[in-house]
């Protein structure tokens, strides 16, 4: 008889879950439920642009500007939702539907960009996805329908630990399942050299926008869940040096491993939430005067740190068991 | 017997550099067919135009009754065109498996979704490929390297590979640039008998780049030589072996030192 193999991913999320939950009950406060929301959203950020910059080996820049389509589509889409219809039973599928729809609206831009780039050997890309994140961030800043500078208020909190969760679980299994099939096979190639691709029959260009849309899509997703956790969608939450931060995630994390995305979304997460309250206690004790994004400094040092000292950042390519499918017959 | 490839009027420039002028030859189907001529005659540009790489300026190439000038390398790959290649191009992260596996990927049955959701359809298709790729390296002795990561393989097993991945695409025509080159005399003498056999056993016509002359003289059927993008000489071995402008082109040159 078959024994069907463990589903490692659940079972470690469900954990996760199960630990969070027990730990509410012994002082877990809001706050640190925060932070547990936010390294999530930023697994889903830095797990998708990885499939990008990492498995097929492009350079996007602009992961943020994806996360604002979603952010904005979807926070437009549950406002309209919440003052239309008071029935509460309406609002999650409404909420689940609007973070696709975000989700496909940030996919769309994503071929929109990708298509005329993606054609091009070289690093394109990395320009393009520059100027596309700080456009689509001063569109939103001159729309007044979704509030103009002052973002779209009034965003239900819809995202909720179980919800973020399940996301950042679903986002995750897809996109390992990916990796570790042929299709993964053919990106990895297209990264380790694009011409041979060619010339084993792979249509590069094609596989590139797909996979660029794919990873667009998740931060449209992203975005949204982030618009729900915070109850606002404002254009500087999705500026270039937060692109950045996810980019960092991903090279700390190892480029190429899905993993080292997922553990450096949460150290890094958690790191300048520390980094944040240490500046604001420190600004305070000694009327030094120091910014609220000084902690940003710290993302360039280690930037600096991880080219100089170790390229392959914390996990290189290497995987950890439960994000490895074996093949038939080593099982 | 028919040709398989068929190239009328070929000329292609680099800027103001004419690599290749008006080339006509055909391959004859199930030939071995070797290219020779110095350093920057325009051999590895022959290639690159017959495989899409660089449209040519100039001419017309035509693979198995279809015109391909120009066409996607990718699509030319799926007519049955592969290739190796002289600056050795592998996937050095992958697997040797996966290298060669990765190649016979281009039909695949199973949609993005189906490998996403891991459907039978997915799973049985991998079980075959995966046979498929060790038998071709088994085929070409690299069966217990299957495992290993591909840049730790030394220059002449890569040489090799290159070869077991191209052969993955299920070619009628292989084109092969300067398969010989860092290999030591016991090897080149090796790889001899292995490319008559790969024809062989896969029934695919063979055509060559390279720069050792006994290789050549001694696998090769019929032979192109080139110097400065022209076509010099073309015929049997033992008539263009005896042609004075290759003996002064090429062969008195090499001669010389
Ligand atoms: N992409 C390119 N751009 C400009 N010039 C090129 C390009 N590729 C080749 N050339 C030039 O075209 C000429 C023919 O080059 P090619 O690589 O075809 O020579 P080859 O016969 O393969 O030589 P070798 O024996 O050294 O491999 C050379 O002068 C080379 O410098
Ligand atoms: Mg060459």
């Amino acid at each position: 008889m078959k024994i069907p193999r463990t589903p490692w991913l659940l079972v470690v999320a469900a954990g996760f879950w199960a630990v969070v939950q027990l730990l509410r009950l012994v002082g877990f406060n809001d706050y640190y439920l925060f932070i547990a929301n936010l390294s999530l959203v930023y697994v889903i950020l830095a797990v998708s642009l990885n499939l990008i910059n990492g498995i097929i080996g492009q350079f996007s820049l602009g992961h943020m500007g994806f996360a604002a389509v979603g952010a904005y589509v979807s926070g437009s889409i549950t406002t309209l939702i919440y003052k239309l219809s008071p029935n509460v039973a309406a609002h999650y599928p409404g909420f689940v539907l609007a973070l696709v729809a975000g989700g496909v609206a940030a996919a769309l831009v994503g071929v929109a960009i990708g298509f005329p780039t993606l054609r091009l050997k070289g690093d394109y890309l990395a320009i393009v996805t520059l100027g596309f994140g700080e456009i689509i961030r001063t569109i939103f800043n001159n729309i007044d329908a979704v509030g103009g500078p002052r973002g779209l208020l009034g965003i239900p909190k819809f995202s909720t630990f179980t919800v973020i969760l399940a996301f950042a679980l679903i986002t995750v299994a897809v996109i390992r399942n990916i990796a570790e099939s042929a299709h993964g096979r053919n990106m990895i190639a297209i990264r380790e050299n694009e011409l041979a691709a060619d010339l084993v029959g792979i249509d590069t260009t094609g596989y590139k926008v797909k996979v660029f849309a794919l990873g667009a899509f998740f931060a449209g997703v992203g975005g949204g869940l982030y618009a729900h956790l915070l109850q606002i969608a404002h254009p500087t939450q999705f500026g270039f040096i937060y692109s950045v931060q996810v980019l960092i995630m991903v090279y700390a994390g190892g480029v190429g491993s899905l993993t080292g995305s997922v553990l450096a979304a949460f150290a890094l997460t958690i790191l300048t939430q520390v980094l944040k309250s240490f500046l604001s206690w420190l600004k305070a004790a000694t009327d030094l005067p120091i910014g609220g994004d000084w902690y940003m400094v710290v993302y360039a040092l280690l930037l600096i740190l991880i080219m100089l000292y170790r390229t392959e950042g914390l996990m290189g390519t290497r995987e950890a068991k439960l994000m490895i499918i074996p093949e038939e017959d080593e099982k | 017997m028919s040709a398989v490839l068929k190239v009328t009027g070929m000329s292609h420039w680099f800027g103001g550099l004419k690599a290749v002028s008006n080339f006509h030859f055909e391959v004859p189907e199930g030939a071995i067919y070797g290219l020779i001529g110095p350093n920057g005659s325009g051999k590895t540009t022959t290639f690159n135009l017959i495989t899409g790489i660089y449209k040519p300026t100039e001419g017309k190439i035509e693979f198995a009754g279809g015109d391909i000038t120009g066409a996607k390398p990718y699509r030319i790959v799926r007519k049955g065109v592969a290739r190796t290649f002289q600056n050795l191009r592998i996937f050095g992260s992958m697997s040797v498996l996966d290298n060669v596996r990765v190649a016979r990927q281009y039909r695949p049955a199973s949609t993005l979704l189906a490998s996403t959701l891991r459907l039978p359809s997915f799973k049985a298709e991998e079980r075959l490929r995966k046979a498929e790729a060790m038998r071709l390296l088994d085929v070409l002795h690299l069966a217990d390297r299957a495992k290993e990561q591909a840049k730790n393989l030394p220059y002449g097993e890569l040489r090799r590979l290159e070869i077991a991945r191209a052969l993955a695409t299920d070619p009628k025509l292989l084109l092969l640039d300067e398969p010989a080159a860092g290999m030591n005399p016991k090897e080149v003498q090796d790889l001899m008998a292995l490319i008559g056999r790969v024809r062989d056993e896969f029934k695919v016509t063979v055509f060559l780049i390279e720069h050792h002359m006994k290789f050549v003289m001694g696998l090769c059927e019929r032979i192109k030589v080139l110097d400065f993008g022209e076509t010099i000489a073309e015929g049997i071995p033992e008539v263009v072996a005896k042609d004075p402008r290759v003996l002064e082109a090429y062969l008195g040159k090499k001669g010389g030192h």
